[in-house]
């Protein structure tokens, strides 16, 4: 189907020139994405509070408004009012641009990112690979965080980062190919469309790598070790303040929204669903997913970095693979028309994994002799 | 129930092993020689049927004539306890053999006698300031500090 | 062909989120391995030693509170004992109990504490602290209510404590006596078998018996490495010879059990507030009689307790004048410390920060 924005952009060229037909569709569609990200990311940031407040039995804010919802505004005021302060003998000029290098690719996510029916800035081809790609830029900037900050503390989170993020790229993009394979297409419209039974039936253990490689990608506990508060002190953003930190934080909840719209894109059927407007459902499946992800957050412990490589090259990715090869030997095998047999399959396959997996590994790594 | 064992009886003990060490003794507590310190821990912690192994307090009082260093030795295989003082006469330049190598727990307590009281251990590998900073002039618990 | 790498210092400093009060560790690092610790210590040296010579012996009892201020009951408790051994005053039945009820409230709450921010270094987010924090503000109203502070008491007083409880305070015990153990078992379900705390706690950080009774340990830091060793069964001091509970100990002497005997000894002192409860006299004097200006004879004492950190002390050294002479606190923290090195060397940097809260320090007592 053609996005909306390619619908505008046919009748405006009934009256106005080429290129006028041809901007202002793409302005308007990256201020409407603009807009969006910044309100969901507010609402994200009361949400996650109050929820974190409800799972350790308190209210969380609410005096600031009323239920507390103007509490992100106050904070984002705060943040914005602080001075900024650059360590002496920090790098200036990466020290500088390092917070853009960590949020823009984050937005540029959102192009592809199917809102409701047709509501998609540009609809590529090559959708989720842009997405991965784009995705991975942001380690740079993380790193170039830490470094150039002359600290000892983000000194050793920088090193966590880089090893925590690349092995983690993996199993991530090894279960997005098994949800290409059955879709049959990289587009993100066309993977939602060819959702007639959301891909989390289809295939659970694909969902479980996927979500546990993003958590692991937001920097989200159980695996936020590069800003661990109780070790090293938030880490890669520990000399930034003012707008410079608001960047990050910003992207942080900003990386929460992509990766949420990306699970709903690709597991949960996006926009489609009975009764209610698809915005709505869009709406609905995203916080539905951050909910999932603040619980993680507010519940589990987090892992040490040892652990945490061990998990990613030992746990999720053999699962990935195999779950690979599952799925690619069943679109094989099964016709288009008899799915839900994929359905039970993949369930007992994945019972079957998780269970085998849970006896046999053991998170290596301990003691070293010094 | 802990049995505290008489000063008088250890006493004896101490003083058939090692003649002449034994200052004074009493129901309380038993105060040896300093210089023979060292040999009658050894001595307390080895032996059969005392084998004091644990180490509690270890401090100094400062009796303007002399210094007193007082030690509480706890048998856990036995349940008894004793408590063992030395005196040190000398104001100057006090020093005192360190048990440091007897009883681990002496570690930081030597070094907090060392840093309030100005009583230097000898054999202590590291003995330096622990409470105060490591410019301060004095010695904060002796009796003329203030 | 090797890489080449060098160690470099990195100091977690005074003011760091999980050191527990103002605590410096000087660190060598060999990328993330721990190589050497060294510990800094006296940010918060205030001198009480010094202090307490120019003070009545009532006066002082202020200053034990500010020692180990998360469990000040039983650091007054530890000095009255000293100067009743020393002036050989016979304290009355019913103040005996009330100051065992106190004791042993007092270790709840100082093990609640422990426990939850022990899991907090871990990086669970305060979650299990404010579940803690549940009962240990039903604790701070019911000391409330006697004494009219929330954590600096200074109730005890020489021969007894310093005014009869209120009427609305045994009830209330009783209340939270009968309630404590279902929030207990709720702590075991959501904690005891929690697979993140299960890998990062177990076989993490381990002291030996033997280095731990060299470097005289004590408390649960002891009692976890396998000795059985607890004042209170072993030397009983006050009326504890009356009460019936056990001792639980350790077999490895990591993280986790540490961990695991604290949370047992929480349920050893809901037993013993039950049976202390029941047996507790309706009326009676609630302390000896003793002058303003106090004058014990000459000599000197030692008075010692199972505080919940470990064996806490005071050595009093009195010449027969209203103030003491020499006052020595014996504070448990520090000695358990002394191992931090042994126990450090070889574990990686997240680990250091378990470690280290699992000995669970309060640095007014290590500093004084």
């Amino acid at each position: 189907m053609t996005t909306l924005l390619d619908q505008f952009q046919l009748w405006l060229k009934g009256f106005w020139p080429e290129w006028a037909a041809y901007i202002v569709p793409a302005i308007a569609g990256i201020l409407v994405i603009i807009a969006f990200v910044l309100t969901i990311v507010i609402f994200y940031i009361w949400w996650e509070r109050r929820l974190l407040g409800r799972f350790q039995i308190r209210t969380g804010p609410n005096r600031c408004g009323p239920e507390g919802i103007f509490q992100p505004i106050a904070t984002a005021v705060k943040i914005l009012l602080k001075e900024d302060i650059v360590p002496d003998k920090a790098d200036k000029l990466i020290h500088f641009i390092a917070p853009i290098i960590v949020f823009v690719p984050i937005l540029m996510i959102f192009a592809v990112i199917p809102i409701s029916e047709g509501a998609i800035l540009v609809d590529l081809n090559v959708g989720i690979i842009y997405v991965v790609a784009i995705s991975s830029i942001s380690i740079i900037g993380i790193f170039m965080a830490s470094w150039a900050s002359n600290n000892k503390y983000s000194l050793i989170s920088g090193m966590r980062s880089i090893a925590q993020m690349v092995s983690y790229e993996l199993p991530v993009v090894l279960s997005i190919v098994g949800v290409v394979l059955v879709a049959g297409s990289f587009s993100m419209l066309k993977i939602v469309e060819a959702q007639t039974i959301p891909f989390i039936l289809l295939q659970p253990l694909g969902f479980i790598v996927f979500f546990l490689g993003a958590l692991a990608e937001m920097n989200r506990s159980p695996f936020d070790l590069l800003e661990a508060d109780s070790e090293i002190v938030a880490g890669y953003h520990i000399e930034y303040s003012g707008m410079k930190f608001a960047m990050f934080y910003l992207g942080e909840y900003g990386v929460a929204l992509a990766y949420a719209g990306i699970i709903t894109t690709l597991f949960l059927s996006g926009w489609q669903g009975p009764g209610l407007p698809p915005i709505i459902w869009f709406l609905i499946k995203i916080i539905a997913v951050f909910t999932l992800i603040v619980w993680m957050r507010a519940t589990l412990p987090r892992l040490r970095v040892d652990q945490l490589m061990s998990f990613a090259w030992k746990g999720l990715l053999p699962m990935a693979v195999l779950n690979l090869v599952i799925v690619a030997v069943e679109v094989l095998l099964i016709p288009a028309s008899m799915q839900w047999v994929m359905f039970i399959l993949n369930f007992a396959f994945a019972a079957v994994l998780i269970l085998l997996w849970s006896k046999l590994f053991t998170l290596g790594g301990g003691r070293v002799e010094v | 129930m802990t049995v505290a064992i008489t000063g008088e009886e250890i006493g004896k003990k101490i003083a058939e092993a090692f003649p002449g060490s034994i200052v004074s003794s009493d129901k309380g507590s038993v105060v040896v020689d300093s210089k023979q310190l060292y040999l009658i821990g050894e001595f307390l912690k080895n032996t059969q049927g005392l084998e004091f192994d644990y180490l509690t307090f270890l401090t100094a009082v400062d009796y303007i004539d002399y210094f007193e260093i007082v030690y509480r030795l706890v048998s856990l295989k036995h349940n008894h306890s004793l408590m063992l003082k030395t005196r040190c006469y000398d104001r100057e330049n006090p020093v005192v053999p360190s048990v440091f190598n007897i009883w681990r727990a002496a570690c930081y307590q030597e070094r907090e006698v060392f840093d309030l009281f100005g009583i230097k251990f000898e054999g202590h590998p590291e003995l330096k300031r622990l409470l105060l900073w490591d410019g301060f002039k004095g010695h904060p618990l002796r009796r003329d500090y203030l | 062909m090797s890489i080449q790498t060098e160690p470099f210092i990195l100091n977690i400093g005074p003011q760091h989120p999980s050191t527990h009060g103002v605590f410096r560790l000087r660190v060598t690092l060999d990328g993330e391995v721990v190589v050497n610790v060294e510990p800094v210590i006296g940010y918060l040296h205030r001198g009480i030693e010094k202090l307490a010579e120019g003070r009545t012996y009532t006066q002082n009892i202020p200053f034990t509170d500010r020692l180990d201020y998360l469990s000040s009951m039983t650091n007054n408790l530890a000095y009255c004992l000293a100067m009743e051994k020393l002036a050989d005053i016979k304290v009355p039945e019913r103040a005996e109990y009330i100051r065992v009820i106190f004791s042993e409230i007092m270790r709840i709450s100082s093990h609640l504490m422990a426990v939850g921010f022990f899991i907090n270094d871990l990086g669970a987010m305060m979650t299990p602290v404010l579940y803690m924090w549940r009962e240990r503000e039903k604790i701070m109203d019911m000391f409330e209510m006697v004494s009219g502070q929330r954590l600096l008491y200074n109730f005890m007083r020489i021969g007894g404590v310093s005014q009869d409880i209120p009427g609305e305070f045994l009830p209330a015990v009783k209340k939270f006596v009968a309630e404590m153990p279902k929030y207990l078992d709720e702590y075991d379900q959501l904690l005891a078998k929690n697979e993140i705390l299960l890998v990062r706690s177990k076989g993490v950080g381990i002291l030996p018996k033997e280095t731990a009774i060299s470097i005289g340990a004590s408390g649960p830091v002891l009692r976890a490495s396998g000795v059985k060793w607890d004042i209170r069964q072993l030397d009983p001091y006050s009326i504890y010879e009356r009460f019936d509970f056990a001792i639980p100990t350790g077999e490895v002497g990591d993280c986790y059990d540490r961990y695991w005997v604290r949370m047992q000894e929480m349920r050893q002192s809901v037993r013993i507030l039950e049976q202390a409860l029941a047996q507790m006299p309706e009326k009676g004097e609630v302390c000896a009689s003793v002058p303003q200006f106090f004058r014990p004879p000459r000599g000197e004492a030692y008075g010692y307790i199972e505080a919940p950190k470990g064996n806490l002390g005071f050595y009093i050294v009195s010449d027969g004048s209203i103030a003491p002479y020499r006052l020595h606190i014996y504070p448990p923290t520090l000695i358990n410390i002394t191992a931090l090195q042994d126990m450090v060397k070889g574990w990686k940097v997240a680990d250091l920060i378990i470690i280290f809260g699992s000995i669970d320090v309060v640095l007014g007592e290590i500093d004084r």
